[in-house]
């Protein structure tokens, strides 16, 4: 068995002195989709951050193809093969869609790589094509989403880690955008870790998933299992009216089973 | 009425200072958009450039361009050390301190110069001298030296921002730090370049001011009517900069002439009346953010 892509072992992330991640491990395999799901707070963007090298974490350790990669500055991880694209978006407002692309692609020096790498990223969001040359501010937050991802792919990553990518998008373009995700995995053989709020979607694309709660894991396994599990349905998928331990009741205790 | 000759002459003057200005007020406003810093000492880049220009040029009789150059360039090696070195370590603490900070750079900018060249003031010969007559005019070369090289400059600084990879990439993480970190942009070298660049514009200011200034350790303090020109056209835009200190220097002659009682003060009561009637500047460059 080969090592995994990316692996993050007892990970601790502080913020001042507020511990965000309390002792969290995590395997992402090569090609695979991995989903770590979790409510506003639970550290799931703290995570990203820590494995990107946007935070430094005090205990553990970030592992990406075997080689440890913790506390190092993002610039550095960013070139060793792993592209974030942030929650919310985050793109240059004032370039234009082609200048953030390129943008994307700031460490590579293959001219037709890169050429044809942008085509294939206007063939997957082909409402960018035509918006070549329009300021990313102006652009809609679905089409600055599919930016981000764009902009992400072009540095031709090992590993793409995306932070909410259905924050503030309608239902219909969270399909679209979720459809893109899974083709960049299956037809670029991306791997793929999906940080989500909405459960639903992202377990349907990936094969694993990772449920955090208050800076720790509470749960993981295959998606599938993850999705046909009592707690995901009540918690995450709000399926049922009555709880396991009877009606569920407003303010009703959180247990993980 | 003051005659028209008088009109053009005071007019020629004030558009050569306000050229300078704006040089020296794209030092601040690049840093600015860099770090969120105000560089208090960056007026003193300036005063170090003309400085180092007169020991190329004089002590070491290398001339004026191959000193003008080297003058230059060494100025901006100071001014990626000051970042790479020290403002860097900085970073995050109140603004407060950051502000002291660069004020002390100042004051120790200053100092060293008077202990390396004198307190004396200095006078650098420059190719520039002479005048132009039109018909009775006469007009300054310095002068017209110092806005053509206003004009050259601001079209390089232009191409490298809006063409070169380095310029965009510095666009980028200026716009968005993180996200340019995210992007495996070397932010913390390009800010340092972004700090070389504007002690080199600096620099360049100072050498081709030196004719109308003269060279000595007081001049960066001209780095003050910069940041208001820079705060006139709104803190943070290049063009409204370089707009500001247009009009600070367009203003000032004219305001010194009517107004002999308070010399030098023009700038600050034009940055004063911008900001109570429009506090955002001149000109506005902002985005709301997309949630």
């Amino acid at each position: 068995m080969s090592q995994p892509m990316l692996e993050m072992r007892n990970i601790e992330t502080f913020y001042g002195p507020i511990m965000a991640i309390r002792g969290v491990s995590l395997k992402v395999d090569e090609g695979e989709i991995v989903t770590v799901l979790g409510a506003n707070g639970a550290g799931k963007t703290t995570l990203l951050k820590t494995a990107c090298g946007a935070l430094d974490s005090r205990k553990g350790q970030v592992l990406f193809q075997g080689r440890e990669i913790q506390c190092r500055d993002p610039d550095w991880v960013a070139r060793q093969g792993i592209a974030h694209v942030p929650e919310g978006r985050e793109v240059f407002p004032f370039l234009s869609v082609a200048e953030n692309l390129a943008m994307g692609a700031y460490n590579r020096h293959d001219r037709d790589g890169i050429e044809q790498d942008l085509q294939t990223v206007y063939d997957y969001f082909p409402v960018l094509r035509p918006m070549r040359e329009k300021m990313a501010g102006y652009l809609s937050g679905g089409q600055q989403q599919m930016l981000a991802i764009g902009r992400g792919f072009m540095s031709r990553p090992r590993l793409l880690m995306l932070d909410e990518p259905s924050l503030g998008l309608s239902p219909a373009l969270v399909t679209e955008i979720f459809d893109i995700i899974t083709r960049l995995n299956r037809e670029q053989g991306l791997t793929i870790l999906l940080v989500e709020q909405n459960a639903n979607v992202a377990l349907q694309i990936s094969a694993r998933g990772y449920v955090m709660e208050v800076g720790g894991m509470v749960m993981d396994g295959t998606s599938q299992w993850l999705l046909e599990s009592e707690d995901i349905k009540e918690f995450y998928l709000g399926k049922k009216d009555e709880g396991v331990r009877g009606r569920r009741r407003w303010k009703k205790r959180k247990t993980w089973r | 009425m003051l005659p028209l000759a008088d009109v053009i002459h005071l007019a020629i003057t004030g558009l050569a200072q306000g050229c300078a200005y704006g040089l020296i007020a794209l030092g601040f406003v690049l840093v600015y958009k860099a770090t969120e810093v105000v560089n208090f000492a960056h007026g003193e880049f300036m005063m170090l450039g003309a400085f180092a220009v007169l020991a190329f040029s004089e002590g070491l009789g290398w001339g004026f361009w191959p000193a003008f150059v080297a003058g230059c360039l060494s100025i901006a090696v100071v001014g990626y050390l000051i970042d790479a070195q020290i403002m860097r370590r900085i970073i995050g603490q109140s603004s407060a301190s950051i502000f002291i900070l660069t004020v002390a750079f100042g004051f120790i900018f200053r100092s060293l110069a008077g202990m390396i060249w004198g307190w004396n003031t200095l006078s650098l010969s420059t190719p520039f001298d002479g005048k132009i007559s039109v018909g009775s005019l006469d007009i300054a070369t310095d002068r017209i030296a110092i806005v053509v090289a206003t004009i050259i400059l601001c079209g390089l600084l232009y191409l490298f921002f809006s063409r070169t990879r380095f310029g965009i990439a510095m666009q980028a993480s200026s716009q968005n730090q993180l996200a340019a970190y995210y992007m495996g942009i070397p932010v913390k070298r390009l800010v340092s370049l972004t700090w070389a660049i504007g002690a080199l514009i600096a620099a360049a200011a100072g050498a081709l001011l030196a004719p109308v200034t003269q060279v000595d350790t007081t001049i960066g303090l001209l780095g003050i009517k910069a940041l208001a020109g820079a705060i006139v056209g709104g803190f943070g835009s290049i063009p409204g900069a370089l707009l500001g200190c247009l009009l600070i220097g367009l203003i000032e002659p004219f305001a010194d002439y009517y107004f002999p009682a308070i010399k030098g003060v023009s700038a600050y009561v034009v940055m004063l009346v911008v900001l109570f009637v429009r506090p955002e500047g001149l000109v506005v460059q902002t985005f709301q953010k997309k949630v």
